[in-house]
């Protein structure tokens, strides 16, 4: 495995270049569900990095063990066991964030991103790396769900939500209480729509770089 | 070097009828249904229709722009996705609202999908159903027409209350009247609360309150006929989509009486007007062959009249005419006639 990549750029390469939502399209279930306030989505992304670094971490180390026929498996028990915890510590001290994600916590078990890594990245790389890279991928995921979930709340409902834990809440008024609020940007023809503005504007900027460096 | 003989591919009689030509013949038609919401709600349609229309034309000439194709607001479609858009607004709606309509149809319907001819969903449906889910309160605040007391064709100005009884406005003194639509009292309150006036003719002249370009059946109407005359549209889906309504307010309507409305009632009210003889047979999204504009019509009269009738909105026509323009590739596909001389072994 020839591994040309720096250290950094296993971080790096997640949070732009191959971006899990915006490149890869990976767990737009989540992405799209969720990202209803700008909470929720930072949420959804800190969730998601526990699983992903844990997971990665985990397989990475017992790569040289796995039998490649069953592999598929127990990837899944070692991704379930993190999600089970991260639900568990979820329930215990942020219960509006696990209410506000719902189902859709126990469901990061089967989200793209974690299992997609797992095959394509942890399975053949080293553990120092399989940690880098699962660092870079949650945050490109989380940065990707901040935005968007910004946008749906800004959008839908004049407000942007950042950190709620019990009496500490974090909540700005942006656009004045008299905000009617775009409903459609909070319901999922909204997610869709944003996301693929979002889509384009990546896209767009990919192309001005490229252009740039050639 | 003089070149005597020309060799070009077909076809090589041209018609003469350019994009241009038959938008603005559409924005014409349209105009005496737009005078006539004028007349009848005053400033705020005039506000809502000028508004529209000049925050369409120009999104449409920023997105050119953007897009960098040459300049495609002279030939009118945009000034007439921002007509029909407006026509189907309610009088009073806000600017910035409009606006934002108009950045759905525009951008977002037809931009985004490439522009004039490229676009799967109508521009101006698509503005509208945005609008619709995105300020439902908003979208669904009518003003009464011409509600200070003024008479109108000789006629005291009425208007039907919340329980469906028809009241005169006498008062000079406030601004605006606003009640639910026929269809939205149909809606929830079943037949009876409009049974005074399921066969009155008011719902063909269109002293009704509903969005601007719903309330005059006859100037809709006489707006189809001229375009029909004209051959920019031809009979298919209008007759199919309204027959087709028709037909199944008839049979409710004689199988529960009590509880669906007239034939009439639902024919010349809503959207079925301006959405059967503009919406539907927009050249972009509703099918060539006849066989197929006949299917797309039938389409949205059956789900027009689902909606109107078991759905949880009063009027279906933008929904039913928006997801019939997704079947139109595949009813073209099925509807594809035989080329003349093409033996089946050949075709197939």
């Amino acid at each position: 495995m020839a591994n040309k990549t720096s250290l950094l750029g296993e971080i790096t390469k997640g949070l732009w270049k191959e971006n899990p939502i915006l490149v890869l399209l990976l767990g737009c279930c989540p992405t799209l569900a969720v990202s209803t306030l700008a909470y929720n989505g930072l949420g959804m992304g800190l969730a998601t990095m526990v699983v992903l670094v844990g997971s990665n971490f985990l397989i990475s180390l017992i790569r040289p063990i796995v039998p490649k026929s069953v592999r598929i498996p127990i990837y899944i028990v070692v991704i379930a066991t993190f999600v089970t915890i991260v639900d568990l510590l979820l329930k215990a001290y942020l219960v509006e964030l696990s209410r506000n994600l719902g189902i859709f916590v126990p469901l990061i078990v089967v989200n793209c991103i974690i299992l997609g890594r797992a095959e394509a990245f942890a399975a053949r790389n080293t553990v120092g790396r399989s940690v880098l890279d699962g660092i870079g991928m949650s945050l490109g995921f989380m940065a990707a769900l901040l935005v968007l979930g910004s946008i749906r709340e800004i959008l839908g409902a004049g407000t942007l939500t950042l950190w709620v834990m019990g009496e500490t809440v974090v909540k700005f008024n942006l656009l004045g209480e008299n905000y009617p609020g775009i409903l459609v940007m909070i319901l999922p023809p909204g997610a869709f729509i944003a996301l693929g503005v979002l889509l384009a504007i990546r896209a767009k900027i990919q192309k001005r770089l490229d252009t740039a460096r050639s | 070097m003089d070149k005597k003989l020309f060799v070009s591919s077909s076809p090589h009689v041209h018609g003469q009828v350019s994009t241009p030509a038959i938008m603005w013949t559409v924005v014409l038609s349209l105009l005496p249904a737009t005078l006539w919401s004028f007349y009848l709600f005053g400033l705020p349609a005039v506000t809502v229709v000028l508004g529209t229309v000049a925050l369409t034309a120009a999104l449409e000439a920023i997105s050119n722009k953007v897009a960098g194709g040459p300049l495609a607001l002279r030939d009118g479609s945009a000034v007439l996705t921002g007509l029909l858009l407006a026509l189907t607004l309610p009088p009073g709606l806000p600017l910035w609202m409009c606006g934002a309509g108009a950045f759905v149809s525009v951008v977002v319907a037809k931009a985004f999908f490439g522009g004039l001819g490229q676009n799967l969903f109508n521009p101006a449906m698509t503005g509208r159903v945005f609008l619709l889910i995105a300020f439902p309160a908003a979208m669904t605040k009518w003003l009464v027409p011409r509600g200070t007391g003024e008479s109108l064709l000789g006629h005291p100005v009425t208007a039907y209350d919340t329980a469906g009884k028809l009241v005169e406005l006498t008062s000079a003194k406030v601004d605006a009247i606003t009640a639910a639509t026929p269809l939205g009292l149909l809606c929830e309150k079943g037949a009876g609360a409009v049974a005074a006036i399921q066969n009155s003719p008011d719902l063909f002249i269109g002293q009704l309150n509903g969005s601007l370009g719903e309330t005059s059946a006859a100037f809709l109407l006489l707006g189809g006929l001229f375009l029909l005359v004209r051959r920019i549209i031809t009979w298919h889906i209008p007759v199919a989509y309204i027959g087709t309504v028709a037909v199944i307010a008839a049979i409710t309507h004689a199988v529960d009486p009590a509880q669906y409305a007239s034939v009439a009632f639902h024919v010349f009210t809503g959207g079925l007007m301006i959405g059967a003889f503009f919406m539907a047979t927009d050249y972009v999204t509703s099918p060539m062959y006849p066989m197929g504009k006949l299917i797309f019509g039938v389409g949205c009269g059956v789900l027009t009249m689902v909606i109107r009738l078991w759905g949880g909105y009063p009027e279906g026509v933008s929904f039913a005419v928006l997801l019939l323009n997704a079947c139109v590739p595949i009813i073209d596909n099925a509807t594809r006639p035989k080329k003349f001389g093409l033996t089946k072994l050949a075709a197939a």
